[in-house]
């Protein structure tokens, strides 16, 4: 048997090296997805106790339980559908695991301190996308107006039409608002305007 | 130890206790006692699904002077909460015009020292403590009143 020239072993080499990381490449794929939907599920985000709270207001809303069964969790609003935003929502959401080391919001009282600032960031970020998170299940282009009440036809239809976005008007749905200003007594001048509840500032701009 | 176990279905205050639940269970209101004085009926409870749906219409007709009005709507996760009170979106007077609603009365804008507030009352603040949706619900006992007639 002859030996195989350099060139010959170099190729098999290096051929052999590139199945050997291409299958690896494979595995790695499929090991990160994994970890990456452990992530999503909604063990994962109630494992914090931060988030019993707001878990449990969630659990009365339309998109825990309804008659139909459908029930949207927690990533389904929180983390975006597409690659990449996701690998960006969830460096984003590594913050949490420090403010969660500080006990940032570890009361119920703290929580509600800076619901404030949580819910009008989720607010900014849902504008952003055009509610994307929302229309992954719900296609404006499928409304029925015939068979929506007919407050909810006008309102939809004068939304959309005017450029508005989903979570213009449906804030507050999936958990409790924070104070808004709604005139009554004298504790209503810490919340947040009505304006903004209506993203009516963002219309005039 | 088991057989300590079964004494005490040979008991004294065992064999009373089995004698008074047939007792009670002999009776035909089930040994239950109605602040109506009406028996209970046997019969299996009437469906409850009307009560789930809310008439979409004209308000109806209060039934005594004083009665809160109905609700003509459905109010369904629709949060009256500390922070935030979904009525006033359309309800109050700052927006009843816009949202073509009925405004609150403004009666209800009086404070517990009966002194006139510019809005509505904290103590007036959670609507549905009176005002709940109007749905088709029958009286529970046959009765002769009679709305007064107001109009």
């Amino acid at each position: 048997m002859t030996k195989p020239s350099l060139f010959r072993r170099g190729f098999r080499f290096i051929s052999v090296g590139v199945l050997a990381a291409f299958l690896l490449g494979i595995v790695f794929t499929a090991a990160f997805n994994v970890a990456v939907d452990k992530t999503n599920t909604e063990a994962f985000c109630i494992s914090c106790h931060e988030m019993k709270n707001n878990y449990r207001e969630y659990q009365d809303t339309i998109h825990y339980a309804n008659r139909s069964g459908m029930r949207a969790i927690c990533s389904d609003c929180h983390v975006p559908k597409a690659f990449a935003p996701k690998m960006l929502a969830k460096l984003r959401a590594s913050k949490d695991l420090y403010h969660s080391i500080l006990g940032a919001i570890d009361t119920p009282e703290k929580f509600e301190s800076r619901r404030q600032e949580m819910a009008q960031r989720e607010w900014a970020r849902m504008k952003a996308n055009d509610s994307q998170e929302c229309r992954n299940c719900h296609d404006a282009d499928s409304f029925d107006y015939g068979s929506q009440g007919y407050r909810s036809a006008q309102q939809h239809e004068e939304g959309l039409r005017t450029g508005q976005t989903c979570i213009d008007c449906h804030k507050g749905i999936a958990h409790r608002l924070p104070q808004i200003d709604q005139g009554i007594g004298s504790s209503g001048a810490t919340g947040i305007s009505q304006e903004v509840l209506h993203s009516e500032s963002a219309e005039k701009e | 130890m088991k057989s300590r176990f079964l004494a005490v279905f040979q008991s004294p205050l065992f064999v009373g206790l089995m004698l008074m639940s047939c007792v009670s269970l002999a009776a035909d209101d089930g040994g239950l006692a109605t602040l109506r004085g009406a028996s209970i009926p046997s019969a299996a409870p009437a469906s409850g699904d009307a009560l789930k749906k809310a008439i979409e219409d004209a308000p109806l007709e209060r039934d005594f002077t004083q009665q809160p009005p109905l609700v003509s709507h459905a109010i369904d996760n629709y949060p009256v909460t500390k922070n935030f009170n979904k009525c006033l979106e359309c309800h109050s007077w700052e927006n009843y015009r816009k949202k073509k609603a009925t405004k609150v009365s403004q009666s209800h804008f009086q404070d517990a020292d009966g002194k006139e507030r510019a809005s509505i009352s904290p103590r007036r603040y959670f609507c549905v403590q009176c005002h709940v949706p109007q749905v088709d619900a029958k009286p529970l006992i046959a009765n002769t009143y009679q709305r007064p007639n107001t109009r």
